[in-house]
């Protein structure tokens, strides 16, 4: 027997814990098309059936304002699951019910899991499990999802659902006089002009007409606008009259009458309480200590540092690992291959490219730990809670914390796990508001640009421009949140109303799937873009190449050097192994030929299309107080912010500086014509917050489900970074200070 | 017995939900959590800046911002 099943039930009712229990690791990972929403789908499998199961995103309601309700109850309608699979919590049975009352309403067939058996029994909570599946006339089945008791039950009872007859025909419950009425009146007139019948109950159409839902009236106006207007009005007439008479509306009645009904439901014997309901739980003590006004901040903090430390530390010796990997094959290639465009491209090109790619999992699988285990223990909720006041001011999330600290708010993290880290925000604008504004935090790779110029311009004062730096970089980002907000991401904050759960212990099994999930997505459809834009980006550095003539110019001056030289010496360098000790005048002859080399290098740089662009934009730059060469290392810094370092120094001739070690470039840069203190404050400015790193785009990308606020986040940033630099660099002029 | 609205309450206190005027969105987040008329609830506590609040009603605890408090209206014991 083959059949889709759908796992559909409150958030923090174990509906995902019972989804990995009951398909094990047999998991697939998409989205629902257009939307960001995760489509979880499995297969369960024994002797007698075969189902696919869909892990519906955790709703409390069927009402469709938020993205997940909407995917929810458009995968019930459109797809038709042969049975629901409704988890309900049973020590918060009449809240979940509310959910499973709308299925009824719907007329979709339903199976209860009654869940989390053990967490009611322990609060003194008993249910009667076959009065509660008489009264609903839904089956019942008691599950742990934690142990897994109760799935071959759940599984067989599914069956039997499918099996039998099917379709359940929706319930019918009383509105109240007023809807009641309103509804036998237009129950007929949905079901005789066959209105939206093909896709819903003609009564449930009606039910949603006078809830005001959004989708199911702008499908009725598509199918047929005439009728449609005339339900409306309908609708209206009855909303009028309530307004009048009862001071309400229709929305309102229905929820109060749905509770109301599960109220009787609840009241016919389904549930005894063997002590004091409002009795403080060992979640509510453990709250009276987290959530203390002084005790809860100082709780808090610790653990974002501990969060932050657990990525950044644990995440060091497999990066690594990856980095001496891919080191050895740029060797082997370098040795093996003869120079010219193909080693180029494979060594700058690919190597470094899927280098870039695997360099940042193991922070993503880092990050998603450690967030899965806040998230599955309950402590996430508390940190919204706490933080709300706060972050609300900038438009933002209690939860958007996370993702600035993981991409930077402790001066070296990374965007790239602080962008994916906005998963857990479900509030849509606020999420898209942190999304854009994370990359402006003080990534690591930042940190040596900062470092190179700091130790050359303000080396007696490193302490306090850095602390300056993480200051510029929070403050800018919650400024520009909320400037967002009021302008291309306008809108009403997304109401607060959360749950906070009790606190759990997450599953090793759960924080597994969940991240690994996380990080092979990120592999798969990321590493895929970013290994493309990193040979692009080789691509611009590299070509057009250096005329022939120029080529052979810088081979004319190595000749010349060697000619200049006694043949042993010449010897000596060409045969010369790494780090050998050589005599002076091979030393000397070395470093001569190393010169030419780096001009050489220079000049490749100059020349081709990065090179091009820095100069076209140098007129512009200048305002900010930018020359070519730094345009070019820029250009780079798209690449990964370190490579801003390695680029200027091969536009100053020293060869490709290592980020680690920037002595050189630092002394050259401190006396160089065209720099001065002020220059670099100006450059720091805008490495701030000019474009974030393409991989950190491309997440973008991929978070927001658009392109567009990919390429708006390379413009606006960039635009921003140039305002605010070149407002220092000529404030800073006008005035004199800083050497400008 | 009063009627006052759900910010004015305090810690540890009870009441029964008489009305909830919100609309829109917030109105809908608000019902569908099962802050409707009659349900009762006992304010657990409030952030450390004082808003959100959480409280308790069924067998969970709900945390809303202050200003969708306001929306709600408790009759309490005095």
């Amino acid at each position: 027997m083959n059949a889709t099943i759908a796992l559909a039930g409150n958030p923090n009712s174990g509906k995902t814990t019972l989804f990995n229990m009951l398909t094990g690791a047999h998991q697939h990972v998409g989205n629902y098309p257009g939307v960001t929403v995760e489509k979880k789908a499995g297969i369960y499998a024994d002797k007698d059936c075969r189902f696919n199961i869909v892990d519906l995103p955790g709703t409390y309601s069927l009402t469709a304002y938020s993205l997940e309700e909407i995917v929810a109850r458009d995968f019930l309608i459109t797809e038709k699951p042969a049975v629901v699979v409704n988890i309900v919590d049973a020590s918060n049975l009449e809240r979940n019910l509310f959910l499973t009352l709308q299925f009824r309403e719907l007329g979709v067939p339903v199976c209860i899991a009654l869940n989390m058996m053990d967490v009611a029994r322990t609060r003194g909570i008993r249910i009667d499990e076959k009065r509660l599946s008489q009264l609903t006339g839904i089956p019942v089945v008691p599950t742990i999802a934690r142990s897994g008791a109760g799935k071959k039950e759940l599984m067989d009872t599914t069956l039997g659902i499918v099996d039998g007859t099917g379709g359940n025909s929706p319930l019918v419950i009383s509105y109240g006089e007023d809807i009641d009425m309103a509804l036998s009146e237009m129950e007929p007139i949905i079901r005789e002009a066959g209105f939206l019948t093909d896709t819903y109950p003609a009564r449930w159409t009606a039910l949603k007409y006078l809830e005001a839902d959004d989708p199911i009236q702008s499908a009725g106006r598509i199918a047929d606008s005439a009728l449609s207007g005339r339900l409306e009005r309908m609708v209206q007439r009855v909303s009028d009259h309530l307004s009048a008479t009862l001071d309400t509306y229709p929305e309102a009645v229905i929820a109060d009458q749905r509770y109301g009904y599960i109220k009787s439901l609840m009241n016919q014997g389904i549930v005894a309480y063997g002590q004091d309901r409002y009795r403080l739980h060992i979640s509510d003590r453990i709250d009276k200590v987290v959530t203390h006004r002084f005790a809860g901040p100082l709780i808090m903090l610790a653990v974002i540092y501990g969060l932050y430390q657990f990525t950044f530390s644990f995440s060091a010796t497999p990066i690594n690992w990856l980095e001496s990997i891919f080191g050895w094959l740029t060797t082997v290639v370098e040795a093996r291959m003869p120079d010219g465009l193909i080693k180029s491209l494979i060594v700058s090109g690919i190597i470094d490219g899927v280098g870039g790619v695997m360099g940042f999992v193991p922070l993503i699988m880092f990050m998603f730990l450690g967030i899965s285990l806040l998230e599955d223990s309950g402590y996430m909720a508390r940190m919204a809670f706490m933080l709300d006041r706060v972050f609300r001011v900038f438009g933002l999330h209690g939860n958007s914390v996370m993702a600035f600290i993981v991409s930077g708010g402790i001066a070296g993290g990374c965007a790239v796990p602080g962008v994916m880290a906005t998963r857990t925000l479900k509030s849509p604008r606020e999420r898209l508001a942190t999304l854009l504004t994370v990359p402006f935090m003080n990534c690591g790779a930042k940190l040596p640009v900062f470092a190179l110029l700091v130790g050359a311009f303000f080396a007696a004062n490193e302490a306090v421009i850095m602390l300056l730096i993480t200051m510029a970089a929070w403050c800018g980002a919650l400024l520009t949140a909320k400037l967002l907000r009021q302008t291309v991401i306008r809108g009403e904050s997304t109401p607060f109303v959360m749950e906070l759960p009790p606190y759990r212990l997450p599953t090793f099994r759960g924080l597994f799937i969940h991240t690994w999930e996380r990080t092979w997505q990120y592999i798969k459809k990321a590493g895929t873009v970013i290994l493309g834009i990193a040979v692009i980006l080789w691509a611009m550095m590299t070509f057009p190449g250096l005329p022939d003539a120029t080529r052979l110019n810088f081979e004319n001056a190595k000749m010349s050097a060697k000619a200049t030289t006694s043949t042993p010496v010449v010897a000596e360098v060409e045969s010369a192994k790494e780090a050998q000790v050589l005599s002076r005048p091979a030393e000397n002859l070395k470093a001569q030929l190393l010169a030419i080399d780096r001009k050489e290098a220079e000049a490749a740089l100059r020349h081709s299309a990065a090179g091009r662009l820095g100069i076209i934009l140098e007129p512009i730059s200048r305002l900010a107080g930018f020359d070519w060469r730094t345009n070019i290392a820029l250009v780079g810094g798209f690449a990964a912010k370190e490579v801003v370092v390695s680029t200027l120094g091969t536009a100053y001739s020293l060869g490709a500086v290592d980020p680690e070690n920037t002595g050189s470039l630092s002394k050259t840069l401190a006396s160089a014509p065209g720099w001065s203190p002020l220059v670099a404050v100006s450059l720091i400015i805008f490495t701030i917050f000019y474009a974030p790193c393409f991989v950190t785009v491309v997440c973008i990308v991929r978070e927001s489900g658009s392109w567009r606020w990919g390429a708006f986040s390379i413009a606006f940033n960039t635009v921003l970074a140039f305002v605010l630099s070149m407002l220092a660099y000529q404030i800073g002029s006008a005035m004199g200070i800083l050497g400008g | 017995m009063s009627t006052i609205a759900m910010r004015q309450m305090k810690k540890q206190q009870y009441g029964t939900i008489t009305a909830v005027r919100a609309k829109g969105e917030l109105g809908r987040r608000i019902r569908d959590m099962g802050l409707v008329r009659g349900t009762e609830i006992k304010i657990q506590g409030r952030a450390p800046l004082n808003d959100p609040v959480a409280l308790r009603l069924m067998d969970f605890t709900l945390t809303l911002r202050n200003s969708e408090a306001d929306y709600i209206e408790v009759e309490v014991i005095d």
